[in-house]
């Protein structure tokens, strides 16, 4: 049977599913602790505004402050922790990933998918925080 | 050498032996599965505090054969924890975390 053209042209591969299907994140990152508050501020916008031109929606940020380090990295004893939540397509990872290691100012990074239950969590986080605040 | 009628009792003279086992006192307590038991769902690599309750002293991961915890959620704290230490949340290596 003959598919019609318009859809064997457009037939789903896995890069396309890459960027159609969207998925939820978490992504934990450290700065460097030298930096001045500003210089924070940017960075954050910076990659916020990354996740969004690639297609991603964020749901939540985070901001954990100064926190002391369980071990020195970089010579470093504390670094300033930052937490974004967000929905986006496959394909926002890879960029996303390597511009946190070209960054000097990244110290470490973690990006998780999460699924239904750590979804369930995250919410429930979410309400815990703003009751606290 | 021990005589043919100790021999044929089976044992030496001065050598116990016990048909029954002995009762000896253990912990009867039976070990279960926190998460099971609480029925959470997702163990999270951002809480620290609660995931120091699964290594010891030197930050090392404990068997489950002491924590209890089933294989389904060992394996999911044993991810968080290593998560978390990639984060500098926990350490990899500790001296007196406890």
């Amino acid at each position: 049977m003959e598919e019609p053209l318009a859809i064997r042209d457009e037939k789903l591969t896995f890069a396309h599913l890459k960027t159609y299907f969207m998925n939820n994140y978490e992504t934990v990152f450290i700065l460097n602790p030298v930096l001045s508050e500003t210089q924070i501020e940017e960075a954050v916008q910076k990659f916020e505004s990354f996740i969004v031109e690639q297609g991603g929606t964020i749901t939540s940020k985070e901001n954990w402050g100064l926190r002391k380090l369980a071990y020195p990295i970089q010579n470093k004893k504390s670094a300033f922790y930052h937490l974004f939540e967000f929905a986006g397509p496959a394909s926002v990872i890879d960029p996303l990933e390597t511009e946190f290691r070209r960054d000097e100012r990244i110290m470490r990074f973690l990006t998780v998918k999460l699924d239904k239950h750590a979804q369930a969590w995250a919410e429930k986080r979410r309400k815990r925080n703003t009751a606290k605040a | 050498m021990a005589s043919i009628d100790e021999q044929s009792k089976g044992r030496k003279e001065g050598e116990i032996r016990y048909l029954t086992p002995l009762n000896i006192e253990t912990n009867n307590q039976k070990k279960y599965c926190r998460f099971k038991r609480s029925g959470i769902k997702y163990v999270d690599y951002k809480d620290a505090d609660f995931l120091l309750k699964f290594v010891n002293e030197q930050g090392k991961i404990l068997p489950r054969r002491l924590t209890g915890t089933s294989l389904k959620y060992q394996r999911k704290v044993s991810t968080a924890i290593k998560r978390a230490r990639h984060l500098a949340l926990m350490p990899y290596v500790g001296d007196m975390l406890k």
